[in-house]
């Protein structure tokens, strides 16, 4: 097991360093000047820009000024954002947890049907529940979601008004984050209004952007259940006499889950490239708009280190699939 | 399934012919498959006489016209059957000629992802080594973005504009098939096949080429034509941020772009373009999902 950790841990590392060399070439690699690209539309002063070029490390030799770029992340320092003045760490701490909130709630919605919905076409198979789930499954995940939302906002906000259109909660309502989870936050104040606001904010984001998540899970779901369902000790088991919700319950489900868990890990790529769009159409202010806006403001750091700091989380999380692959599946520690 | 029945009756054509045959009975027995061979047959019909069935040409402006309708809507008229936009163009001839733009962005982008996939997956499953290191530890740094970030990052990087956001779709799809051919080689490489072949004299480039990328075919067609569909969903994507297709382009996640703000005012114009992306996508996929169970033996029920 040591071993194995150790070896994931291992091959982590050239792509941590390719990660920092990508976000270090970004801004070297925009056309023209990268300290005018970085300066925006109002330019500088030529005096300014010798004190910024000092300032950067633009007249080091190139592998001198990726050891500094190097140097300054490895110490947290991912700059100051163009645009507001503030450290794009700082600012990413702010807007992470809206992301991860918004993406939890997506997945607990795709998990939640998908898995069930899954089991249920599988132990059902060929029946007009199997199809028809297969069928929807396929439309999910060929769903543009951008346009999904933008449906949902004309029917259940346009139409029904039963939802807001934008943001992540109402106005009126201000409170210091403590988890920086708008739902968990506005019930540890106590706010039941609070409370609803940040949910009925919450239900159409996390429906756009768990559509294609829910639609992967439920197929994978469906296949690894069936293979599962035709295993030996499956038969097994239902010889010995054994409930069918045992069997499947226990004995199929337990396996069939390892490639769903896998699948559920590899989303999260799919959850954060989601919630560019998701969050750009409902103004979630979460870290997906805030690269968007700062591409469109020329906020050249805020991309760079934004690009550095998501790489990094998918890199985590895949590590932490892998190590969870891991445990349930002795198979993977041996090899 | 009834494979006996046809095998007889083909005993005599040529290989590929029964090889084609028996493709189309497993394809054919996949009902979504057809259909959407079907639409995506009618979608390349429409977009190749776009300039015949379009009623307007799609950048033509009526100023009297301005967010008509579709024509089974009060206030619609045939005159503009899906309705106008919010700068009175008539949004069935934009769709019609948006149709070109999403197949050429599939067709460029898959050919660009397939070329460059294979040349690398190709050198590093049969060099193995170095040169395997090298390239797969760069496909595994490509995957470890979020496809749709680092395309965005490629087009701030390249400019907007829709051939950028092509070649950054391609860039960012093309590990999948560099992962899928060196896998393939790698499982080829030893079989008896291409030792008689290296025997029998043959060049690296032949035995490449000649002898073990026909064997690896059968996943790199379902994976390009899976990187089809994602091609135009990302592209869209990118036009409907406002860094792929620029206006007036009548690219339909562009036309989704300009039709944002009349959402609540006009549902035709956002819900139109979405659906074309759909149905595309769509019938791609299903295409996909029966060229997997036509082409891989171990799917097939028998």
């Amino acid at each position: 097991m040591l071993r194995y950790l150790l070896n994931k841990f291992a091959l982590l590392i050239p792509t941590l360093v390719g990660i920092t060399i990508c976000a270090f070439a970004f801004v070297r690699l925009l056309p023209g000047d990268p300290i005018l690209a970085m300066a925006g539309e109002h330019g500088v002063a030529p005096a300014r820009y010798e004190e910024l070029k000092q300032q950067f490390g633009f007249n080091l030799p190139i592998w001198e000024q990726y050891a500094r770029y190097v140097g300054e992340v490895a110490t947290g320092d991912f700059g100051v954002s163009i645009s507001s003045k503030r450290p794009v760490l700082e600012e990413f701490k702010t807007l992470f947890p809206a992301t991860l909130e918004l993406s939890f709630f997506a997945m607990v919605f795709a998990m939640v049907i998908g898995i069930p919905a899954g089991i249920f076409a599988a132990v059902k198979r060929g029946s007009w529940f199997d199809q028809s789930l297969m069928g929807t499954a396929l439309v999910g995940y060929s769903m543009p979601i951008f346009w999904w939302g933008l449906l949902l906002i004309i029917f259940f906000s346009g139409y029904l008004g039963w939802t807001p259109v934008s943001g992540r909660i109402g106005l009126q309502f201000f409170f210091k984050p403590i988890t920086g989870f708008m739902t968990i936050d506005s019930l540890l104040y106590g706010k039941w209004d609070a409370f609803r606001s940040a949910l009925s904010h919450l239900v159409l984001p996390a429906i756009v952007l768990g559509t294609i998540p829910l639609a992967v899970i439920a197929r994978q779901t469906r296949s690894a259940m069936l293979e599962v369902l035709g295993e030996d000790y499956v038969r097994t088991a239902r010889a010995k006499g054994l409930s069918a919700a045992r069997v499947i319950g226990v004995h199929a489900l337990r396996n069939a889950l390892i490639p769903v868990v896998t699948t559920i890990g590899l989303q999260v790529g799919t959850l954060l490239a989601g919630a560019i769009l998701t969050e750009t159409i409902f103004a979630w202010p979460g870290i997906g708009k805030w690269m968007v806006d700062s591409i469109f403001k020329r906020d050249y750091v805020v991309v760079q280190s934004g690009l550095l700091l998501i790489a990094l989380i998918v890199m985590a999380v895949n590590l932490i699939v892998d190590v969870l692959y891991a445990v349930i599946n002795p198979r993977i520690r041996a090899a | 399934m009834s494979q006996t029945e046809i095998a007889p009756m083909a005993a005599g054509s040529p290989d590929r012919l029964t090889g084609l045959k028996t493709f189309w009975h497993y394809f054919s027995v996949n009902r979504g498959a057809v259909i959407g061979l079907f639409v995506f047959i009618l979608l390349v019909l429409a977009a190749l006489s776009a300039p015949l069935l379009a009623p307007y040409a799609p950048d033509v402006q009526d100023k009297t016209a301005f967010l008509r309708p579709p024509a089974w809507q009060q206030g619609g008229s045939t005159q503009y059957l899906l309705g106008t936009d919010p700068v009175g163009r008539d949004i069935l001839s934009r769709l019609l000629y948006g149709a070109r733009f999403s197949l050429l962005i599939g067709a460029v982008v898959v050919t660009l992802a397939l070329t460059g996939g294979i040349t690398l997956g190709l050198l590093a499953g049969y060099f193995r080594g170095w040169v395997d290191v090298a390239i797969m530890r760069v496909m595994d740094l490509i995957l470890a973005f979020p496809s749709l970030l680092l395309a965005l990052v490629l087009v701030t990087i390249l400019g907007p504009g829709l051939f950028n956001a092509m070649l950054a779709i391609a860039l960012v799809l093309q590990p999948h098939f560099a992962r899928l051919v060196r896998a393939a080689v790698m499982a080829e490489k030893s079989r008896e096949y291409v030792v008689a072949a290296k025997v029998a004299g043959a060049g690296h480039l032949r035995l490449m080429l000649a002898t073990i990328l026909p064997n690896c075919l059968a996943p790199l067609i379902v994976q390009g034509t899976l990187s089809f569909s994602n091609a135009i969903l990302e592209a869209a994507a990118l036009g409907f941020l406002g860094l792929g297709a620029q206006p007036p382009t009548p690219e339909w996640g562009t036309m989704l772009a300009s039709a944002r703000e009349f959402i609540l005012r006009a549902w035709w114009v956002v819900t139109f373009p979405g659906l074309a992306i759909l149905i595309t996508v769509l019938a791609i996929n299903l295409i996909g999902d029966g060229l997997r169970d036509a082409l891989d033996p171990k799917l097939r029920r028998s």
